[in-house]
């Protein structure tokens, strides 16, 4: 089953969430899809990291064929063609690689060039396969990294896969879920935190997803989230306690799970909540 | 010569506007017959490359000097690439600028902004 997690912001604790729950299923896949900053892989520490880079299309223009028609630069919706002194000029960073200005080139004066965005690594910290997507500063969109990161053996041959989603709403955040069986919502106890929350809770209904929350850094007293969490139905899956102990293991970019036995406890029993929610969700969508 | 400035509004009495890639219009002055246009935008609505589009705009216009408090790199590439002069304003009154390109006043814009594409986060 694929689970994704996600939140409206960043700082949640998605990653917290992913990581733990990863290491606590006894075989798992974990995708670290937030390729403009991925950090799981700094709890994870895997080893046996190979490589693959990832690259998009960009075009390149003949100007011995160009008759300056400019089809292309009024297609391209990003304005990532120019035509200047009987010359086009391509800016690499705008063109968002949809491949229009060629297939629209009366002339053929445009072909296709493969650009290296970011990279993609695999590998091993004991039960958990780690994926991580990584996009290289100033590229327009890590879409094509996320394809590449889902579309992965390793990941369908596994009972669980956890998907740590880039924070909000975007395209990245929806062709992260896109496959995921379910997702979760990680929601901070405050009234910032229920707006973030609202808005993946809105996207998820939007994707037809079925849904629960994780409350992160609960304390005593109101949380904010929790009510807007029964005020809409949200199936509240568990809470994780704004506690030092945890804080600062986590800082330390330790997994909780393998460093205590109360948050094994903690994350185990999460899994449980979530393995039988996404069950649950299949056998009435099938 | 043809110059062009940013405008805030349709007309010669408003200011120069501190975008040049989504600014609402632009000012195409003729300083030999001492003639005016105002070219509305159409870049300003842009999802993205809005400063490729207006620099496109401006070169299509033949406009012999840009006249602009600021101007991204890639608007910067377009222009350049057309042989086209960039001058920094003085103020954000159309009429002195004009003046003093006229007068020869103004000096070159020589720094480029690597753009606002991630709302300034850059």
């Amino acid at each position: 089953m694929k689970i994704a997690v996600l939140s409206g912001k960043g700082g949640t604790g998605k990653t917290l969430v992913s990581v733990n729950l990863a290491a606590a299923s006894k075989e798992s896949v974990y995708i670290d899809c937030d390729v403009e900053e991925p950090n799981g892989h700094l709890f994870f520490k895997p080893h046996n990291v190979s490589k693959k880079n990832i690259s998009v299309k960009i075009p390149i223009a003949d100007e011995n064929l160009c008759n300056g028609c400019r089809k292309c630069v009024e297609f391209c919706k990003f304005n990532a063609l120019a035509y200047i002194n009987k010359k086009i000029i391509i800016f690499d960073e705008v063109c968002h690689s949809c491949g229009g200005c060629s297939l629209l080139c009366p002339e053929k004066a445009i072909s296709e060039r493969e650009k290296i965005i970011g990279e993609v690594q695999t590998g091993v910290s004991d039960n958990v396969t780690v994926i991580t997507g990584i996009l290289n500063t100033g590229e327009a969109s890590g879409v094509p990294i996320i394809k590449s990161l889902l579309d992965n053996e390793e990941a369908d041959k596994r009972e669980y896969v956890f998907i740590d989603c880039p924070p909000g709403s975007a395209c990245v955040v929806m062709e992260s879920i896109k496959d995921a069986d379910y997702c979760i919502l990680v929601a901070e106890p405050t009234l910032f935190g229920v707006h973030n929350l609202n808005i993946v809770y809105e996207l998820v209904k939007l994707f037809n997803k079925p849904f629960g929350a994780v409350l992160n850094k609960c304390l005593d007293g109101e949380n904010p989230s929790e009510k807007f969490c029964m005020e809409n139905n949200i199936k509240i899956l568990g809470k994780i306690p704004f506690d030092n102990e945890l804080g600062k293991i986590n800082s330390n970019a330790l997994i909780l799970t393998r460093e205590n036995e109360k948050y094994r406890e903690m994350f185990s029993s999460l899994l449980k909540i979530v393995a039988k929610e996404v069950e649950y969700e299949t056998a009435i969508n099938s | 010569m043809k110059i062009a400035i940013p405008t805030d509004e349709g007309f010669m009495k408003s200011n120069v506007c501190i975008s040049f890639g989504r600014t609402p219009y632009f000012l195409i002055y003729d300083t030999v017959k001492r003639d005016f246009v105002f070219l509305d935008n159409k870049a300003a609505s842009s999802q993205g490359g809005a400063g490729i589009k207006a620099a496109q705009l401006l070169v299509d216009n033949e406009i012999d000097a840009l006249i602009t408090p600021r101007c991204g790199e890639n608007a910067a590439d377009v222009i350049n690439a057309a042989n086209i002069h960039m001058y920094k304003t003085i103020n954000n009154s159309i009429d002195d600028n004009i003046e003093a390109y006229i007068e020869g006043k103004l000096s070159l814009l020589e720094e480029v902004h690597a753009g606002f594409h991630h709302h300034g986060g850059n």
